[in-house]
């Protein structure tokens, strides 16, 4: 009976998509255009909250809700990310056993350069996030590579987008059939609907900016990798792009790719440039 | 022995002979290990072709470990269950995976 009933909502699943594709438009060109894109993107945002903020989006569910909001502004007194970021700043200047340091490896030493990441690498061809260029910098320099999701990769990266509080995102996204196509594939797994739950990144973060998730408000895609790494009360820790990745997927019940998978830094130069002209706001925190 | 008796023991004999015969078509025969192996391969490969097309779900993985579970305790009615669950849900990931390759589109903002 249980084997039925499982079976039964998949189908039923199945054939709502059926119908949902059914009943769509037309879409639109393929032709990747990412300017008029993210024109798009701000104003449906803009519309659908129209007393919010433009740079206030990079708060994510403390610009849609006030009680929140009054908690999280009280929060920010001792903010929960402060161990974190001091952890980073260690880090950061602590040379490696080479003698050089993470700021070797950066322009203008890694100080506020949070919001040019990620890049498009016109050599490699591919899109480079500050965790890959990180670890890369590791690796350039005889060290182990740092994982993706634990606490020592967040506090890095923490500390780098503090140092980058208030610059405006700037994702360039040249003039290069390879990056058009990278930003074009972020923005097809970005809408993309996957797992058991047939979810889309744009289901939660498009469709349903503001409302509740059981006790969680849904943020809204504009400006929602500004505010990153988070640390999330929730999970009693930080949160780095990847992690917050990996946990949407498992949590619509599909299985996550591997960290820094070519999909996820595709996903993040989308989500990126569509955000462009917004402050970074992290580290930041969230239920 | 009476006329009545040895019929009485002729139906009771026949009555022995039916249900036995009939009893492997009315009672559920217990699922084989052979059955097991045959719906767990065709489940394994469904989900391998949803990992090729990188969309494999969590529950299709809950489901083919539940099925190998109860494999290795002998219970093989819930091992093919759990084997053909998985096996519809990996096929369910393989529609959503087609099925999206185009659809995504629709739900862009423009």
């Amino acid at each position: 009976m249980v084997f039925c009933f499982t079976r039964s909502r998949v189908y039923l699943a199945v054939a709502a998509l059926a119908t949902l594709c059914a009943t769509q438009p037309a879409g639109a060109s393929d032709k990747p255009d990412p300017a008029t894109d993210a024109k798009a993107f701000r104003n449906y945002f803009v519309k659908k909250f129209p007393n919010v903020k433009l740079e206030d989006f990079v708060n994510g569910p403390y610009a849609l809700d006030q009680d929140m909001r009054r908690q999280w502004e009280e929060k920010e007194q001792f903010p929960p990310y402060e161990f974190s970021l001091e952890k980073g700043k260690e880090m950061f200047a602590k040379p490696f056993r080479n003698g050089k340091r993470y700021a070797d490896c950066f322009p203008d030493q890694g100080i506020g350069i949070r919001q040019n990441y990620p890049h498009f690498d016109s050599n490699e061809g591919k899109v480079i996030t500050l965790e890959v260029a990180l670890n890369r910098c590791r690796e350039a320099n005889g060290e182990a590579p740092l994982s993706y999701v634990d606490d020592e990769m967040a506090a890095l990266t923490a500390y780098m987008a503090f140092t980058s509080r208030g610059k405006p995102f700037d994702i360039k996204v040249p003039d290069d059939p390879r990056a058009l196509e990278a930003y074009q594939n972020g923005k097809r797994y970005f809408y993309t609907r996957r797992g058991q739950l047939n979810f889309s990144c744009a289901t939660c973060h498009v469709q349903n900016p503001g409302e509740r998730m059981r006790a969680e408000v849904l943020a809204p895609a504009l400006g929602i990798l500004n505010a990153m790494p988070i640390y999330r009360s929730e999970w009693g820790g930080m949160a780095t792009i990847s992690r917050r990745f990996t946990t949407c997927n498992s949590q619509i019940r599909g299985v996550p790719l591997d960290p820094q998978d070519e999909d996820y830094r595709d996903l993040e130069y989308f989500l990126s440039y569509v955000s462009n002209g917004l402050p970074i706001s992290g580290p930041g925190a969230r239920p | 022995m009476s006329v009545i008796e040895a019929k009485l023991r002729i139906s009771m004999f026949s009555l022995a002979a039916v249900l036995l015969i009939a009893s492997p078509a009315s009672v559920p025969a217990a699922g084989s290990e052979t059955e097991f192996k045959v719906a767990y391969a065709a489940a394994e490969a469904a989900d391998k072709e949803a990992g090729r097309l990188r969309n494999q779900w969590t529950v299709t993985a809950a489901a083919l470990a539940a099925a190998k579970k109860a494999a290795d305790k002998g219970d093989f009615d819930q091992a093919i269950s759990a084997a053909k669950e998985a096996e519809a849900l990996a096929k369910a990931s393989i529609f959503q995976a087609a099925s999206e390759k185009e659809a995504w589109k629709q739900l862009q903002i423009r």
